[in-house]
């Protein structure tokens, strides 16, 4: 077979390139996924009662954000089912960055996380709105509220501690800011093909992304006084399955229940 | 010396010393944030209803936190927050002003009987149309 109709026999009858599409459902799926499963440890150990609901809440939004994306990978491009896809791949097998699986640490590394992550995600799924693959444009408006309130948690919390605050406080986010900033960059390491996404109109790529999430984060961070890291390098490799020695401990909590029997019914 | 091994391995991982002997330091009296009251509106244009309050360092956060706290199940269109200490209201040893007299009846709806006039006054009405 030639490389022109292996490539023809990798496409679907809607014109997209499959193995690319199904790459980038992988990479945002595992972020809200993974994150969810972090914010979901701070269940019942929240700084207080109203901030502990909030946060969960915000951990089940992102749970129903990585289903309803595997969802798209079973039903429209031949995935396993959601419970397969999330509870039973190894850790060299999910795409998220390493950001998202790092331990939560203190409440305060939380909450900058929080926000960097929610930053990127909002405005991904600003620009999904506008993708060529419907399913995908569909979630992303559907959505949208949610993204929108995960942000306006985050950036509330992050003014409330870094400008309206203490020293003590201020510090404490800078200090976190500093650690997660390498971090965050990686959220916007490319995927296998970038370049194919974009041509078919599915994604205007991570480089876009990437300055748009610069603009909004480097304004929000000012008004609650915090200063971007500068020369950093962005910790890379969450995309190509390479992670940090935190994700396989988490992914044996999360499956330990599905392990016992990964047929049952819930 | 043992911790506490518990399922949840959240609590785990806290390394909490199983013995009974060692307790932690008491702690300190709390700091509690201020309340605000919160007010829920289920659908456009319907009254908003006081349904709980939550404690926040300012208005902001409180709206933020009241979100989830009484927003997050059933329909919600909007929210409001207010400083609990906004609020006036009389004292409670104060009540007695809502007490009235038993002899002011005609002060009340239900002391006029228009039921009776108005249920007179159709069946008059459905005499005439049927002569």
């Amino acid at each position: 077979m030639s490389n022109e109709n292996k490539r023809a026999g990798a496409q679907k009858s809607s014109g997209l390139n499959t193995e690319a599409l199904k790459d980038l459902l992988f990479r945002v799926a595992d972020d809200s996924l993974i994150l969810a499963h972090r914010h979901s440890e701070w269940t019942g150990f929240g700084p207080l009662l109203e901030e502990d609901i909030a946060f969960s809440s915000i951990a089940q939004d992102k749970m129903g954000h990585a289903n309803a994306l595997f969802k798209i990978l079973h039903e429209k491009l031949g995935e396993p089912n959601a419970d397969a896809i999330a509870f039973g791949r190894t850790e060299d097998q999910f795409k998220c960055c390493q950001f998202v699986e790092l331990p939560n640490g203190g409440y305060d590394f939380s909450l900058v996380r929080h926000f960097l992550f929610d930053a990127s995600e909002l405005i991904r799924w600003q620009f999904l709105q506008q993708s060529s693959f419907e399913p995908l444009a569909k979630l992303a408006a559907k959505i949208q509220g949610e993204v929108k309130y995960h942000v306006y948690h985050a950036q509330t919390w992050l003014v409330q501690l870094g400008a309206q605050g203490n020293e003590e406080s201020r510090i404490l986010m800078q200090t976190a800011l500093d650690k997660a900033w390498p971090y965050a960059l990686g959220i916007f390491e490319h995927g296998a093909a970038e370049g194919a996404l974009i041509a078919d109109g599915v994604f205007v790529g991570e480089d876009v992304l990437q300055s748009a999430w610069l603009e909004f984060v480097t304004e929000r961070c000012a008004a609650a006084h915090l200063t971007i890291p500068t020369n950093t390098t962005a910790v890379l490799g969450g995309r190509k399955g390479y992670h940090t020695e935190h994700l396989k401990p988490l992914l044996d909590e999360m499956n330990e229940v599905f392990r016992i029997d990964p047929s049952a019914e819930w | 010396m043992a911790i506490i091994v518990s399922l949840d391995p959240r609590v785990t991982r806290l390394q909490i010393q199983a013995d009974p002997e060692v307790t932690s330091e008491p702690k300190p009296d709390l700091d509690q944030f201020q309340t605000y009251e919160v007010f829920h509106q289920a659908k456009s244009g319907a009254h908003h209803t006081h349904v709980g309050c939550v404690h926040a360092p300012n208005a902001e956060m409180a709206l933020v936190l009241a979100k989830e706290t009484y927003g997050r199940r059933g329909q919600t269109t909007n929210i409001w927050v207010v400083d609990t200490g906004a609020i006036l209201t009389m004292r409670a040893e104060d009540s007695d002003v809502f007490e009235t007299t038993p002899d002011k009846k005609y002060r009340e709806v239900s002391a006029y009987m228009v039921r009776n006039k108005v249920e007179d006054y159709k069946k008059r009405q459905q005499l005439g149309t049927k002569k």
